[in-house]
């Protein structure tokens, strides 16, 4: 053995000839001694400030199905304070400033949204989103969260292609597809990478005959057809597709399930099935499916068991402490929404504490990178595809009280990584913005 | 099950008699030592005699054991039982809790000073250290720190106790003296264990999302190493360090490797990956017998643990204990 030597001859590491100096000599760079680290860093002379701001749209939501769930106001908001929270703490023993500013426009009109990251909302216009977008920047602030619908995030995509823009709202598979930009970083899971994870546990499950019903909505329709590309991929036989065509009535009537107890057993009359998927983004029926169908099967899909980024059942993986520092903060659970915002402050704080820089192309460059590696409480390391700028991540899935799995499912194989089992891989997606 | 078993050397003599009987040979009185491993899911903790490698005791504690420490006289456990917001002091002579250390919320992993009476618990849910002393029972200062901080590690000396804190991502040194942050040191993504090697000049840090080990020379702070492993055929997200054993002597460091279910042999002066040990999936953390001459880990998916003869790296038994198998000391 070769004993320890206590009197090494220079204060540089102890054992010489190190084989690895040029890596020693890089690592130096990111130690940072410091009396009273969270007040006076002593590295950086000017301290780096990192400017924020998060888009969305204000107006009211629509009241939720379920009792069980209240309104919230603007989810998102408080995941993104977490978010800043923690790059605040990380930054004060670097010397990194962070500032988030919060932009709310004004609604112009209404879509489904996406449940469980929205339910039927406001929609901001493109237009004034651009506006928005344009003055942050000119204003010096160049990193943004976007948390608007497809057709607004395109536009503040395009308003500043020298931003960087991370969509921590939008599941629409274009965006990662043709429609891809390259300033443009999409933080949650497309609806093909949601269909995704529920298809492969219907498949392990061996529940491979599937009933589809879908709202009224482009979205149900968007989540309808990323399920039945998601079917076919993994081997699940669609039997039919049916539309619920019914206009919403009031959410809070009395004696209202009375309707739904002869409405729901007539509605789905389909072939034999296993599972009943439903595809209900704006959440006006899916809730009445479960114990009201013709058969007794499961409901899957945007109701019953959920394929999603994040959910209240969730614990694993150190979960628990980012739930409980949420609840402290925001007093209500974390929604999908507010966990997107928290993952795109945390990925901008991450790149910002590796590169110790704060301007849009030195941190796509980090985030794009394969040495970019998020935390994001899933037991895997998250990072981005550097073919369309998607985050890749584990997906759960949820009951109402239970998380029941995590996708992707073993036995899933991948030549890359196994994540890449869900949604648009490098061969499929057709966006050609991130090509070198 | 035996509970009240006696410290003095005859039951393991007698122990070892009956071992000889049954194996028929045995190369010389082993030194007796247990096993303590902390079952996150039964709330247990399991005592495995170190000769027989049974299971000769579980004991019930409260809810969630996760760390545990040896007191300084060896006859006290302690252990974080985070969804009970304390640390329990569990006799073990009697194997009852005897009293409960005001720890802070949600308690994980702990170090003693090395005066053995101050205790520094990691406060998961808080960005503390929590520092009590576990004469007085006085919870003496918290030391804020990053977010969810995890790891303890003290130097051989007493001098710094370094806290990784696994969402900032850093290795905080904690001066023991001032009991204020020195130096931070960012390492790979969500650090989880911090050791010092048994001269005291460097301290090994797991990282188990960015799956390295940083080794940070103590006196500059500098990280002088980034050991990196990579298993055949196994994805590169599986390989998640978590738990770090350095040899007495200076020769060698484990490293378990989490989902991998993977331990690394790894030379402590080239820090060059010599072998990987196959153990059970989800192996969390590490002991070493006072011997030295086995390794002790917890699998946490398999509910075991693997007992592997550091003479030939080879594993040489599997003991069944709890659920989710946690933290693991040896009292010699």
């Amino acid at each position: 053995m070769v004993p320890r030597s206590s009197n090494a001859p220079s204060p540089s590491p102890r054992r010489s000839p190190r084989p690895r100096a040029a890596l020693a000599a890089a690592s130096l760079l990111v130690a940072v001694a410091s009396a009273t680290p969270s007040v006076s860093p002593v590295l950086a002379a000017d301290p780096l400030e990192v400017r924020v701001a998060r888009l969305t749209v204000g107006g009211e939501s629509q009241l939720p199905l379920s009792l069980l769930d209240s309104r919230i106001e603007d989810p998102g908001a408080a995941g993104a304070e977490l978010g800043l929270e923690d790059n605040l703490t990380t930054g004060g023993f670097l010397g990194h400033e962070y500032a988030l500013e919060h932009v709310t426009l004004e609604p112009a009109g209404e879509g489904a949204g996406a449940r469980g990251i929205g339910g039927t909302t406001p929609v901001a216009d493109p237009a004034e989103a651009a506006d928005a977008a344009r003055s942050l920047v000119d204003a010096g602030t160049a990193l943004l969260l976007v948390d608007l619908g497809a057709r607004a995030l395109l536009a503040v995509a395009d308003a500043v292609p020298e931003a960087l823009v991370l969509n921590v709202r939008a599941p629409d598979d274009a965006l990662r597809d043709a429609d891809c930009r390259a300033n443009l970083l999409h933080v949650v899971p497309s609806r093909a990478m949601l269909a995704d994870a529920l298809a492969q546990y219907l498949a392990f499950k061996r529940w491979d005959r599937a009933a589809l019903v879908v709202g009224r909505h482009d979205e149900d329709a968007a989540f309808a057809d990323a399920f039945e590309r998601a079917a076919e991929r993994f081997g699940v036989e669609l039997v039919e597709r049916r539309e619920w065509t019914r206009e919403p009535g009031a959410r809070r009537t009395d004696s209202g399930h009375l309707t739904e107890q002869s409405e729901i057993p007539t509605f789905t009359r389909l072939p034999d099935h296993d599972v009943l998927v439903a595809a209900d983004e704006g959440d006006e029926f899916g809730e009445y499916l479960a114990y009201r169908t013709e058969d007794p099967r499961p409901v899957v899909g945007t109701q019953g068991l959920v394929p999603t980024l994040w959910s209240r059942t969730h614990e694993q993986w150190g979960a628990t402490q980012i739930q409980r520092r949420f609840e402290a903060l925001a007093d209500r659970p974390m929604t999908p929404r507010d966990q997107a915002a928290w993952l795109g402050m945390r990925a901008i704080g991450e790149a910002v504490t590796r590169t110790s820089a704060a301007d849009p192309e030195t941190l796509r460059a980090h985030l794009l990178g394969t040495d970019f590696a998020l935390a994001g409480f899933k037991g895997v390391p998250l990072s981005f595809r550097d073919w369309n700028g998607q985050l890749r991540q584990p997906v759960l899935l949820s009951g109402e009280r239970m998380l029941v799995s995590v996708s992707p499912q073993e036995g899933y194989l991948h030549q890359f990584s196994e994540l890449d089992t869900l949604g648009l891989d490098r061969p499929e997606s057709a966006c050609e913005a991130f090509d070198p | 099950m035996i509970r009240n078993r006696s410290r003095t050397p005859v039951p393991h003599a007698l122990a070892a008699l009956a071992t000889l009987a049954l194996a028929g040979a045995l190369a010389g009185p082993a030194t007796a030592y247990d096993v303590y491993v902390s079952n996150e899911r039964d709330n247990t903790i399991s005592v495995i005699d170190g000769e027989s490698l049974e299971v000769v005791d579980t004991i019930e504690v409260g809810q969630r054991p996760r760390g545990i420490s040896l007191g300084r006289d060896g006859d006290v456990l302690y252990i974080a039982t985070g969804d009970d917001d304390r640390v329990e002091a569990l006799d073990l002579e009697t194997g009852r809790v005897i009293h409960n250390l005001p720890s802070g919320p949600d308690p994980e992993l702990m170090a003693f000073g090395a005066e053995g009476r101050r205790l520094y618990i990691a406060n998961e849910d808080d960005n503390m250290v929590t520092v009590v002393d576990v004469d007085t029972r006085d919870k003496l200062v918290e030391i804020p720190v990053g977010i969810e901080p995890e790891g303890m590690g003290v130097s051989p000396d007493g001098k710094w106790l370094v806290n990784t804190s696994e969402t900032t991502n850093m290795a905080h040194f904690i001066d023991t003296e001032t009991l204020e942050i020195g130096a931070n040191v960012l390492v790979d993504t969500r650090p989880r264990v911090a050791q010092f090697t048994p001269d005291g000049a460097e301290v090994w840090v797991s990282a188990e999302i960015g799956g390295t080990v940083s080794v940070i020379d103590v006196e500059s702070k500098a990280i002088v190493e980034k050991i990196t492993f990579e298993i055949a055929g196994l994805r590169p997200e599986s390989i998640q360090p978590v738990g770090i054993a350095h040899a007495a002597d200076g020769e060698r460091t484990y490293v378990a490797l989490g989902p991998s279910a993977r331990v690394a042999v790894v030379d402590q002066t080239s820090f060059e990956v010599l072998d990987y040990l196959l153990v059970g999936p989800r192996v969390w953390n590490l002991a070493i017998s006072p011997d030295g001459k086995r390794l002790f880990t917890t699998n946490g998916v398999s509910g075991d643990v693997s007992v592997i003869d550091l003479e030939t790296d080879r594993v040489i038994e599997s003991v069944k204990v709890g659920r989710l198998p946690w933290g693991v000391v040896v009292r010699p």
